[in-house]
C-alpha cells in the first residue's frame, strides 16, 4: 500500500455517530406482505375506505413487476417476505404536547442533535419528526394554520383533509411508476403533508427528520407537497438509522406539485446508516422522488446531499409542465468503504420555453462506486427549451469508481441543451501543496471538498449548509491521513 | 538556520541528490545555480517534506530540530516555506479562505488562538500591497485561472503572509515577463529581514539582478561544486555551465 493510499484510508475511516437504538414500546405487523398487511396499516391508521382501496391498487401493481436490476449496483434480491412492514409506539392516547411523547423518543432526538421542543428548535424552521412507520410530532402546526398553511403527517391528512390528498396522491407518481413506488403505495406508512395556499409565502423552512429504529423493518414513507398559485416553499428532509448488520430498505415517495408562479425548494441531508467499513449492514435507500410543475412560471428545486446509505438509488425529477417553468437538480454524493449510489435526476420539458439545470458532484473513497444518471427529455411541445448539466466526479484514493450515464432525448429543434462534466482526483499534489501552508491532511481534504461542492451547498438554507459541510467531514473522515 | 550534512537522495530507486551539504545563516540569501536536471527541485522538494523523495541518509537542522522527523505539515508550521514552480489550482476555494486556514494553522501550532477577522484582513491589505495584487484575487479560486505570473505573486503573496524563517524559491523567475519579475523580486527584497533566510533555486541569472544574493552556489551532478559571491552569478551567465563541467570532470 502507498502512502497515499494509507493516507486515504485514514482520513475516510470514521464512525457513524447515529448508529445507536432506542428502547420504546413498539407494535409491529407480521413479518411478510401479503393483501392482510396491507389492510392491518390501513386498519392500524384508522384510514377510511377509498384510502385502503388505492393501497390495494398499489399492492396489487407490485405484484405483476419484478425488481428491477438495471441500475449499476449490485446487490442480493430484497426477500420482501421477510422485512415487517409496519413498526409503531404503543401509544396510549393521542400525542397534544411534547408531555405526551415517550421520554426516551424525546431523548432520541436530542441525542440526534434536534431538540422537539420548540423554544430550543432553530427559529424559524418547524419539524415532523418520523420515527419507523409513525409520525412522532409536528412542530409549529398552529402558527402555520394562521396562514392556512397545512403541515402535518400524511396520515393526519388523509384524515382530516381528504379532498386534498385524494386529489394529488399518486397524481406525480401514480401506484404503478415502478417497483417500489408500488410497494410503497401498499404499505406507507407515514410521512409528511404540505399545502401552501395560493399567494402565502412560508414563513418558516418546514422540516422533516426521519429515523429507522426497529429492527427488520423497512421504512416507507410517503411526502406530499402542494404549492398553490404564488407560493412558495422551502422544506428540509433529514434521516439517520442505527448500525444493523443486516440491510435496511428504505422505499418512500415523494410528490411535488407546484401551480402556477409557485415555487418549491426541497433539500435534503440524507445520512442513513452506510453499513460498516466491510460493506455489512446498511440501508438500501431507494427512493422515487418527482415534482411537477403543473402551473405556468412554477419552480421546482431539489438539493441533496447524499453521505450514507449502503446503496443509494434515486433520481429526483422535475416534470416541466407548464410553459416557463424551471426544474433545478443540485446534488452532492459521497460514497465511501464499500457504499454504491446510483443517482442522478431526470428533466422532462413540456412546457414552451421551459428551462432546466443539473449541477451535480460526485465524491468517491474507499471502495465505493459512485454512478450519476440524467435524462434530459425534450418533447415536441416544449419549444425554445433549455438545459445545461455539469457533471462532477471526484476521486479519492484509487480503489473506487465514478461513472456518468447522462441521456438525451430531444424531439424539438428549438431545444438547446449543454453538457459538461470533469473527473478529478485528490492527489498527492494537491495535498502536498496544502500540506506546505502547514495543513493537515485532514483540514486538507475537507477544504478541497467543501471547495468542490460549494456550488450546491450554496443551495441548502443556512443551518442545513452547516450541517452538510460538517457531515461531509465525518463522512470522509479518514479517507486521507 | 539551516544544515544539511551529507545529504543523500533517491526517488523512484535513483540516487539525485549525493552527499550534499549546505549552510545557511540567519538573514543570508541564497541562490542555488546550475543546469536542469542536476537536482535543484529535488533539494527543494526535501526540504518540504514531499513523500516521493527517499532520503536515504545524511541530516538537515533547522532551527535547531531534526527537519527530517517533521511531517510536511509540520514543517511548515515550524517556518519553512516553499515557493512552488507550478502552484496547484484548489476550485471553490478562495485564496481569503486558503490563507485563514493556513495562519490559523500555524498559529494553533504554536497554542494561539485563531486570528480575529479584523486583524486578519488588515495583515491582508498589507500583503497585498506588498506584490501588488488586487482586492479581487482574494475572492478568486486559489490558482484557478490564474495566470502565470499571478501565480508566483501569489505565492510570494502567502509568503508574506505567513511569515516563515525559511524562504524556498524554486524557480520562482519561470515564465515571469520582466514585469512580472520586478514585482515579484520587489515583493521578496522587502521580505528580507535579520531574521528570515532565503534559498533561491533559479536557472537563470536574470533574477538575482533583483535579489541579491550573499552566497551563490553552484550544483552539478547531485552536489554543490562551486561557491562564490554574487559575482559567480554574472560569470556563469558569461560564460554558461560547461566550464563547470569542464572543471568538476578535470578534479574527478
Amino acid at each position: 500500500m502507498t502512502e497515499n493510499d494509507k493516507i486515504i484510508e485514514e482520513v475516510t475511516q470514521s464512525d457513524y455517530k447515529y448508529g445507536f437504538v432506542t428502547n420504546i414500546e413498539q407494535e409491529f405487523a407480521l413479518k411478510g406482505l401479503t393483501e392482510d398487511t396491507v389492510r392491518f396499516i390501513s386498519a392500524k391508521k384508522g384510514e377510511p375506505e377509498w384510502m385502503l382501496e388505492w393501497r390495494i391498487k398499489g399492492y396489487k401493481a407490485w405484484l405483476k413487476m419484478e425488481q428491477p436490476h438495471w441500475q449499476n449496483v449490485s446487490f442480493p434480491n430484497i426477500d420482501f417476505q421477510s422485512i415487517i412492514y409496519y413498526a409503531a409506539t404503543k401509544k396510549k392516547k393521542k400525542v397534544n404536547s411534547l408531555d405526551d411523547i415517550d421520554p426516551e423518543i424525546l431523548a432520541t432526538y436530542k441525542k440526534l442533535g434536534i431538540p422537539i421542543q420548540e423554544q430550543k428548535v432553530l427559529a424559524g424552521v418547524a419539524v415532523d419528526y418520523v420515527m419507523d412507520s409513525e409520525s412522532v410530532i409536528t412542530t409549529f402546526r398552529e402558527s402555520l394554520k394562521e396562514k392556512g398553511i397545512i403541515f402535518c403527517s400524511i396520515s393526519e391528512a388523509v384524515k382530516d383533509y381528504p379532498d386534498l390528498v385524494r386529489q394529488y396522491l399518486g397524481s406525480v407518481v401514480p401506484q404503478r411508476d415502478n417497483y417500489y413506488a408500488a410497494l410503497n403505495s401498499a404499505v406507507f406508512s407515514d410521512g409528511s403533508f404540505v399545502y401552501i395556499p395560493k399567494g402565502v409565502r412560508c414563513p418558516m423552512e418546514l422540516s422533516t427528520y426521519f429515523r429507522i429504529n426497529a429492527e427488520n423493518t423497512g421504512q416507507f414513507e410517503r411526502t406530499l407537497i402542494i404549492a398553490d398559485e404564488g407560493s412558495y416553499v422551502s422544506y428540509l428532509e433529514g434521516c439517520t438509522a442505527p448500525m444493523r448488520d443486516e440491510n435496511q430498505l428504505h422505499a418512500a415517495v415523494v410528490e411535488l406539485v407546484t401551480h402556477d408562479n409557485a415555487e418549491i425548494k426541497y433539500s435534503t441531508v440524507q445520512n442513513w446508516y452506510p453499513g460498516d467499513k466491510n460493506g455489512k449492514g446498511g440501508i438500501y435507500n431507494f427512493v422515487t422522488k418527482r415534482g411537477l410543475c403543473k402551473g405556468v412560471n412554477s419552480k421546482i428545486s431539489w438539493t441533496q446531499v447524499e453521505t450514507g446509505s449502503a446503496i443509494t438509488w434515486k433520481y429526483p425529477s422535475c416534470i416541466l409542465k407548464g410553459d416557463n417553468s424551471i426544474g433545478e437538480f443540485y446534488s452532492v454524493a459521497v460514497t465511501n468503504n464499500y457504499q454504491q449510489a446510483d443517482t442522478g435526476t431526470k428533466m422532462i420539458h413540456i412546457g414552451k420555453n421551459t428551462r432546466s439545470r443539473i449541477v451535480s458532484k460526485g465524491i468517491s473513497a474507499g471502495k465505493s462506486q459512485n454512478s450519476y444518471r440524467g435524462l434530459v427529455q425534450i418533447h415536441r411541445t416544449a419549444d425554445n427549451a433549455y438545459n445545461s448539466s455539469q457533471c462532477d466526479s471526484l476521486l479519492i484514493g484509487d480503489r473506487c469508481g465514478a461513472h456518468t450515464f447522462p441521456y438525451l432525448e430531444i424531439k424539438n429543434n428549438s431545444g438547446k441543451v449543454e453538457h459538461e462534466a470533469t473527473t478529478s482526483k485528490i492527489g498527492e499534489d494537491l495535498l502536498f501543496y496544502c500540506n506546505q501552508r502547514g495543513l493537515s491532511n485532514e483540514e486538507a481534504v475537507s477544504m478541497i471538498i467543501n471547495g468542490y461542492c460549494k456550488e450546491v451547498f450554496q443551495h441548502l438554507p443556512m443551518e442545513f449548509a452547516v450541517e452538510a459541510t460538517k457531515l461531509l467531514a465525518i463522512s470522509l473522515e479518514g479517507s486521507v491521513g | 538556520m539551516l544544515s544539511i550534512k551529507n545529504l543523500n537522495v533517491a526517488i523512484n530507486g535513483q540516487q539525485i541528490l549525493k552527499d550534499f551539504n549546505l549552510e545557511i545563516k540567519t538573514g543570508e540569501v541564497h541562490a542555488i545555480m546550475g543546469p536542469n536536471g542536476t537536482g535543484k527541485s529535488t533539494l527543494a522538494s526535501t526540504l518540504a517534506g514531499k513523500e516521493a523523495y527517499e532520503v536515504l541518509s545524511g541530516e538537515v537542522i533547522f532551527k535547531g530540530k531534526d527537519l527530517l522527523e517533521m511531517s510536511p505539515d509540520e514543517r511548515a508550521r515550524e517556518g519553512v516555506f516553499l515557493a512552488f514552480q507550478y502552484p496547484v489550482e484548489i476550485p471553490g476555494v478562495t485564496v481569503t479562505n486558503f490563507m485563514k486556514a493556513a495562519i490559523n494553522a500555524k498559529r494553533r501550532h504554536f497554542g494561539l488562538d485563531p486570528m480575529d477577522a479584523k486583524d486578519f484582513l488588515k495583515l491582508m491589505r498589507q500583503k497585498m500591497e506588498l506584490v501588488e495584487i488586487k482586492k479581487e484575487m482574494m475572492s478568486r479560486s486559489l490558482n484557478e485561472g490564474f495566470s502565470g505570473g499571478e501565480k508566483k505573486r501569489n505565492e510570494i503573496f502567502q509568503m508574506a503572509m505567513l511569515e516563515p524563517s525559511l524562504c524556498i524559491l524554486d524557480e520562482t523567475d519561470s515564465g515571469l515577463d520582466i514585469d512580472a519579475l520586478r514585482i515579484v523580486a520587489n515583493g521578496i527584497n522587502k521580505l528580507r529581514s535579520p531574521e528570515r533566510s532565503f534559498l533561491v533555486i533559479t536557472h537563470y541569472q536574470r533574477l538575482l539582478n533583483y535579489i541579491v544574493p550573499d552566497v551563490v552556489h553552484v550544483m552539478f551532478g547531485g552536489k554543490i561544486v562551486k561557491s562564490g559571491g554574487k559575482e559567480l552569478a554574472l560569470e556563469l551567465e558569461e560564460k554558461g555551465y560547461d566550464w563547470i563541467k569542464d572543471e568538476v570532470a578535470a578534479e574527478a
